[in-house]
């Protein structure tokens, strides 16, 4: 039967309107890709499979890519060299003067610490491993700050592994697979980062906003910090080690204290991967769920009232030997009495 | 017949223009300084998105437009489906307001353009600022602005190209 024997043949539905349905089909499909998304979780299930595997698409392409232009970069540089070696050679001796007298001075510094050390029995940090990896494409917008490093899950990074650069912190790793990391960039709009002030010790929360300084949010106390104190990591929460350099606190014109991190001291062409696990990563939380639960506090008003016949004396309840790793009950106040 | 009174082919107009986005914008993410000054971030995705509504109404654009949505999303890590939502939305917007645009003059068009990007990134601010619980950086999105705005000659050329070339459409 050809199409004009077809009555149905005749029907024709106006272009306009089918573009219009497609177009709304389209955005909810977008709306809810966009609602089911979890790129911020340190988990790598949540990171998505669509990511893992663009990832791996995107690194070996932009690795090509950008070969010309950092072997251009390394060329340029190398002719710079050549050019300005006898200024280069002025500066670096006079660094060097420098050097040698801190390098008294840390020697010195050293050899106390550790008389410390052994006096109070210490338990020190354990070194970190790292991983190096170099970047091979970088986001600056406004919504998304992140790049892709070449180096994966073979290297043993996670998610949630630190990434520095040799002046500072860049940010942390939020995907992994083989042969490529996303990092996520301490200015990028979801990034939260527990910092302190050196000079005072007063804790804050770093928080990007697509802008380049990023901002020290619940800063607490009076003046915790002034213009060019010295921003570290404070350890806390586990996700990052404490001392990490993370920048110089500025005011910004908004009246907002800002850092201006160290890490844009110099393009971020090399990263170093902490390979870092914190005592709450590392703890066997199956082990501490099966731990017996201590016994409940005799008297406690959340228990239900116990039968005339069956109540102990609470001499003899609290006698009774508990388990081990269980805690004592803490003491509780006697019910108010009319 | 002659080659004039043909049908528009879609991967003239649709295929090679979203092709082009995704290697320029690729190009663009790479890690290249200009004395120690990084490339900016304009949405080449934005006048070819506008372009396409102004052109024609079609089935496949949309498709094509969350396409480079999704591309740019994985490509810049942003959450997956926001360049598409802040794409889409332009155009619609432009799509629903195509007899209202045709014979306008280029700067008009470039008007309209603007108020388009304008959409895009407002969208995209507002929805980053549901998702992450923070505000982006008001100056941040105030550049990419400017850097796709002037993207505007591109989506021009494209119009110019397309717009009489399906004899249904004239």
């Amino acid at each position: 039967m050809s199409l004009r024997d077809n009555p149905l043949g005749e029907l024709r539905v106006p272009l306009t309107w089918t573009a219009g349905i497609v177009l709304i089909v389209v955005l909810i499909t977008s709306v809810a890709i966009l609602l089911s998304d979890r790129r911020e979780d340190f988990d790598t299930d949540a990171y998505g499979r669509p990511r893992t595997l663009s990832d791996r698409v995107l690194e070996p392409v932009g690795e090509i890519a950008s070969t010309p232009g950092r072997l251009t970069g390394q060329g340029i540089d190398g002719v710079r060299g050549y050019f300005f070696a006898v200024s280069e050679n002025r500066r670096l001796k006079a660094e060097l003067k420098t050097m040698r007298q801190w390098q008294d001075a840390a020697l010195a510094l050293r050899d106390t610490n550790e008389r410390y050390r052994a006096l109070l029995d210490l338990k020190t940090d354990p070194p970190i491993s790292m991983a190096s990896a170099r970047i091979v494409t970088d986001s600056r917008g406004p919504f998304a700050n992140s790049r892709l490093a070449n180096a994966g899950a073979e290297k043993g990074i996670k998610a949630g592994n630190p990434v520095m650069s040799e002046n500072g912190l860049v940010g942390r790793v939020i995907g992994v697979t083989e042969g490529v990391s996303r990092v996520l960039l301490l200015t990028d709009v979801a990034s939260r980062t527990p910092v302190m002030v050196d000079r005072t010790n007063a804790r804050a929360i770093l928080t990007g906003d697509g802008g380049p300084n990023p901002r020290l949010e619940y800063l607490r106390g009076q003046s915790p910090v002034k213009s060019g104190d010295r921003v570290l990591t404070s350890g806390d929460g586990g996700v990052f080690p404490r001392g990490l350099p993370v920048g110089v606190a500025v005011q910004g014109l908004d009246g907002r204290w800002r850092v201006v991190l160290a890490s844009d001291r110099a393009p971020v062409d090399y990263v170093r991967i902490l390979l870092f696990q914190d005592f709450t990563q590392l703890v066997n939380t199956a082990g501490l769920e099966k731990m017996d639960v201590p016994p409940p506090t005799p008297g406690a008003s959340t228990l239900p009232a116990p039968a005339p016949a069956a109540a102990a004396p609470a001499p003899a309840a609290t006698a009774q030997p508990q388990p081990p790793g269980s805690r004592p009950a803490p003491p509780r106040p006697a019910a108010a009495t009319p | 017949m002659s080659g004039g009174a043909q049908p528009l082919a879609p991967w003239r107009w649709l295929g090679v223009p979203m092709v082009q986005v995704m290697a320029i914008t690729f190009l663009f993410a790479l890690p290249i300084r200009f004395w120690g000054v990084g490339l900016p971030e304009p949405v080449f995705a934005l006048p070819v998105a506008f372009a396409w509504a102004v052109i024609r109404p079609s089935m496949l654009a949309p498709v094509g437009v969350m396409l480079m949505g999704l591309y740019l999303d994985l490509l810049w890590g942003s959450p997956l489906g926001l360049w598409a939502v802040c794409l889409l939305l332009p155009y619609g917007l432009v799509l629903s307001g195509r007899a209202m645009l045709a014979g306008q003059n280029r700067l008009m068009m470039w008007a309209w353009y603007s108020a388009a990007t304008g959409l895009a990134l407002g969208s995209g601010y507002l929805f980053t600022m549901l998702d992450a619980q923070n505000a982006p950086n008001p100056l941040s999105v105030f550049w990419q602005f400017l850097a796709t705005v002037v993207l505007y000659p591109f989506a021009d050329r494209l119009i110019d190209r397309f717009e009489d070339a399906d004899v249904r459409f004239r």
